[in-house]
């Protein structure tokens, strides 16, 4: 038994497929994109080393900050928004009758495809026939916005969608965790008298702040490398009003070519991802966390 | 009577929620049975006066959703098997087995699961191109299987761990062979486990659409979100063609999900440190 369950030959035959896999489709090309980011190179003819001056290039770039902002500012509301799924989640858990079917009901858009819910949005926020609009004009509004192409509010109109589509998911980890609670600690607080506020802040909350934390991480490195949905419906446009940093990755190297710049965002987006992963852990990890013993 | 109160107001907020999720997709429906003027001149909840089913007709049969659609179909079908087939013979042997580099191993599945699918996508190109498999369908099934293998063997992972030491025994005292013992005995009783990646993996790989985008060209390569990209340019006045092929293309994830809810809500929760 001992030897078979560890022949390497059998190990070797089962792990190596997938592991392959997973190295040269992953792991090989995030090491390429950091070589090709030091390359200026247009996809077709020879590379020519150019050291660090496509990330100088970035640093210069304005029109990378611009895109830059943007995924911070979806970070900051997709955050934002973790606090109502929560709240909301926090109802749901509260021995509502019919909660396993609200928790479906809200998981729907999550399931279907970004460029699905794109293309609906666009109906959405169409100007003239939309059923924003016709809202509004419903309602009196006399002079109804053209959501995707006034740049002033195009970036919040690509927003919604977004997070309209995760709202079901987060509530589904905020329900899952918020059940998983032993029901004797909650019992326990309503004999002490406890009112269900009062659980909810100090129980309900502090005992899943762990899997609250693992959603931050989430949704902020989720919304920083976001592509799809703002790709198909506006295309960073108009003017660039909501261009993201993978939509002018996406720009720069497949429409412009010009795949040494582009894999050096590539790269800088990577490392973004990490170093946020890394520092939120870090900043939220030094605090106490609340023992139930 | 406070208390009523309260209820009455969760119950409010939540029936909320619910048709703010329901709404766009409602509406959906509804454009997509109605012709050009009921779209335009109807309120936009009011029924069609006859749900108009030639919307579907027509885009099925005009143009190429239905290419599209097949595409969709068994891509779809061999990543899945693919990747669940190698997501469990890995984890076997990442759980079951005993050798030297089984952690390193399991981290590089691990980390996997963190890295921006876009920060590969040039080199993946690149070599694509290369070896001849640009605009070749065999380069979204073996992107695929790679981007979510990691999340599988995830999912795989506790399920294995848990499986008790006296199925290997026995199997062995019958003179069993470790790939007997895998396809007859582990793979069989993880089939539970082995559904709840399938219908996830169904699911990502149905709604993938950067890897589309941007390995295939040819229009009878594409796939359904790449598809419906160019249809709905191209049909740009006739809401109830753009209606009744978005309605085309989430109908199976739909259909799916009625069927295998609990599933989905398990794999969902369980793949939710995918990136």
């Amino acid at each position: 038994m001992e030897r078979m369950m560890s022949n390497k030959a059998v190990v070797a035959l089962y792990v190596w497929p997938a592991l392959a896999l997973v190295l040269v489709l992953i792991y090989v090309p995030i090491v390429l994109t950091g070589y090709y980011g030091l390359m200026k190179w247009d996809g077709i003819g020879r590379m020519e080393f150019v050291g660090l001056d496509q990330y100088a290039r970035l640093i210069r770039d304005p029109l990378f900050w611009n895109s830059a902002y943007h995924s911070f500012l979806l970070a900051v509301f997709s955050t934002a928004a973790l606090f109502l799924y929560l709240g909301v989640a926090l109802v749901l858990a509260s021995r509502i009758r019919g909660a396993n079917l609200f928790r479906k009901i809200y998981l729907i858009p999550m399931l279907l495809s970004s460029v699905a819910i794109a293309q609906l949005w666009l109906k959405v926020y169409h100007p003239s026939n939309g059923i924003l609009n016709r809202l509004l004009e419903s309602l009196g509004v006399a002079r109804t916005p053209d959501w995707l192409a006034d740049p002033d509010i195009v970036l919040y109109a690509v927003f919604a969608p977004i997070l309209w589509q995760y709202a079901g998911f987060y509530i589904l980890i905020y329900y899952t965790a918020l059940k998983n609670i032993p029901s004797d600690l909650l019992e326990a607080a309503r004999i002490d008298g406890a009112n269900a506020w009062q659980t909810a802040i100090r129980i309900r909350i502090p005992l899943i702040a762990e899997v609250f934390k693992v959603t931050v991480v989430l949704a902020v490195v989720g919304s920083l490398k976001y592509f799809d949905l703002i790709y198909v419906m506006t295309d960073g446009g108009p003017n660039g009003a909501s261009e993201v940093m993978a939509s002018y990755m996406y720009r720069k190297a497949f429409r412009g070519f010009d795949f040494g710049y582009g894999s050096a965002i590539a790269f800088f987006l990577l490392l973004i991802c990490l170093a946020a992963t890394w520092a939120i852990r870090k900043s939220t990890a030094s605090r106490d966390t609340v023992q139930y013993s | 009577m406070v208390r009523l109160a309260a209820r009455s107001l969760f119950y409010l907020i939540l029936t909320a929620v619910a048709v703010l999720q329901l709404l766009p997709l409602v509406w959906l429906l509804l454009f997509s049975l109605k012709n050009s003027q009921e779209v335009f001149e109807l309120p936009p909840f009011a029924l069609p006066t006859e749900p108009r089913w030639e919307n579907y007709w027509k885009v099925w049969t005009k143009g190429n959703i239905r290419v599209y659609f097949l595409n969709s179909v068994w891509i779809t079908a061999a990543s899945v098997v693919l990747t669940v087939l190698l997501a469990g013979l890995a984890t076997f042997a990442l759980t079951r087995m005993r050798w030297k580099l089984r952690p390193l191993a399991l981290g590089l599945f691990m980390v996997g699961m963190m890295i921006p699918v876009h920060s590969t996508l040039i080199p993946l190109f690149g070599l694509f191109s290369r070896i001849g498999l640009k605009d070749n369908p065999l380069s979204l099934v073996l992107s695929y299987t790679a981007f979510n293998l990691p999340v599988t063997v995830l999912i795989f992972l506790g399920f294995y761990m848990r499986l008790p030491r006296e199925l290997e025994e026995s199997a062995v005292i019958d003179g069993c062979s470790v790939h007997r013992l895998f396809f007859r005995i582990i793979f069989p009783i993880t089939a539970s486990v082995t559904t709840t990646a399938a219908i996830i993996n169904m699911i990502y790989n149905w709604n993938e659409f950067i890897f589309v985008n941007t390995f295939i060209s040819s229009d009878h390569w594409k796939t359904l979100t790449v598809g419906i990209q160019n249809f709905t340019g191209q049909y740009m006045r006739d809401w109830g063609a753009i209606g009744a092929t978005l309605m085309i293309s989430i109908l199976p994830v739909l259909v799916a999900y009625f069927a295998l809810s609990e599933k989905i809500v398990e794999g969902m929760t369980a793949g939710s440190i995918k990136g």
